[in-house]
C-alpha cells in the first residue's frame, strides 16, 4: 500500500534501520549485482590500491539505504527516483561483526505532482557515506 | 586526460537485457529489499503487475553492463583500474518487472577534469522492445588521478 498524501508533512522522519555487513553480504552482493571488482573482497587488493581493508560497494549501500524509504513509501515500485554521491568507503573488516549502517530520512519536499522528496542519510563509524542522498515517492 | 569530444557520443543497444525473475530474487536477497512484490510472485500479480518487481537499484546490473562499451572503449582511453563511482542516479518511468526485456542504449553526458581526476558521466536509457522507456541510469566515474 502507498502512503496517502495527507499523511505526509515535510520534515517528517522516516523509521530508520541499521544494517550490518560482513565480508560475506559482499560476496553475496557480487554475486547478485555482477561487480566482482577485487577490491570488495581480497584485501591483499584492496590495500595495494592504498584503501585501509575490503570496501563495500558504494551500490551496495545504496541499495541497503533505500529500504528506509521503500518499506515507508509501501514497495519498490512508488519510488521514482533515487540517487546519491559516494562520499565515503565503508570499510568491512574480516569478522563475524563486519560494518554496522545507520540509515535515517526524512521528508523535505511534498510537490504539487503529489510526490515526497525524501533525504536519506547514512552513516558508518559516525561518517556519512552517501552524499546528497535524495528518493523521490509516488504518494496516493 | 579524456578527450571532451566524446560528450554528447551515443553509443545504440548491444542485443538485450531480459529482466529474469531469480535475478530479482537474488538482488532482492543480497540488498535485504524484503517487500512482498520483489519475492513472491502472488504478491506481485496481486499488486498489479506480470512478475516480481525489481529492486529500486537493480537496474545498476544493466546499466554497468552496457556502460563497459564506453569504459573499454580503446579510444576514449579511460583507465578503468583507476576508476571509482562517484555518483549514481536513477529515474524510472515505470516499476522495472522480470520479464522486461530491454535494449539499453549508452550516451557520454559530459566529460569533465578536475583536482586531477578525470570525471566521466555515464547515461543508460533502458526501453523495451516496443521503445517503452522504463528506466534511466545515470552514473558518474572518477578515474583518479588520471588527469594530469
Amino acid at each position: 500500500m502507498s502512503v496517502s498524501r495527507s499523511e505526509v508533512t515535510v520534515g517528517m522522519e522516516l523509521p530508520s534501520k541499521t544494517f550490518s555487513i560482513t565480508r560475506a553480504d559482499l560476496v553475496t552482493y557480487a554475486g547478485a549485482s555482477g561487480d566482482f571488482n577485487v577490491i570488495h573482497w581480497n584485501e591483499r587488493v584492496a590495500v595495494s590500491v592504498g584503501l585501509p581493508n575490503v570496501i563495500a560497494h558504494g551500490m551496495f549501500t545504496m541499495g541497503l539505504a533505500i529500504n528506509v524509504v521503500t518499506d515507508w513509501a509501501g514497495g519498490p515500485e512508488f519510488v521514482t527516483d533515487y540517487s546519491c554521491r559516494f562520499t565515503r568507503p565503508v570499510v568491512v573488516p574480516d569478522d563475524e561483526v563486519g560494518a554496522s549502517i545507520e540509515v535515517s530520512a526524512s521528508v523535505l519536499e511534498v510537490t504539487e505532482e503529489g510526490t515526497a522528496i525524501v533525504s536519506l542519510s547514512a552513516v558508518c563509524e559516525g561518517q556519512t557515506v552517501l552524499g546528497k542522498a535524495r528518493a523521490v515517492v509516488r504518494l496516493a | 586526460m579524456l578527450n571532451a569530444s566524446f560528450i554528447g557520443r551515443v553509443y545504440p543497444a548491444r542485443g538485450t537485457y531480459l529482466v529474469g525473475r531469480e535475478k530479482v530474487r537474488e538482488f532482492a536477497r543480497a540488498v535485504r529489499a524484503d517487500s512482498p512484490v520483489s519475492l513472491d510472485v502472488a504478491a506481485a500479480r496481486a499488486a498489479g503487475y506480470q512478475d516480481l518487481v525489481a529492486p529500486v537499484t537493480f537496474p545498476i546490473a544493466l546499466a554497468m553492463k552496457a556502460a563497459e562499451v564506453v569504459i573499454m572503449d580503446p579510444e576514449l582511453g579511460l583507465d578503468y583500474s583507476a576508476v571509482v563511482h562517484g555518483e549514481q542516479g536513477f529515474s524510472f518511468a515505470r516499476p522495472l518487472v522480470a520479464g522486461d526485456e530491454l535494449e539499453i542504449v549508452v550516451t557520454i553526458e559530459n566529460i569533465r577534469s578536475a583536482a586531477g581526476n578525470d570525471m566521466i558521466t555515464v547515461r543508460a536509457d533502458a526501453a523495451t522492445l516496443d521503445g517503452e522507456r522504463v528506466v534511466t541510469a545515470t552514473m558518474l566515474l572518477v578515474a583518479r588521478g588520471t588527469a594530469a
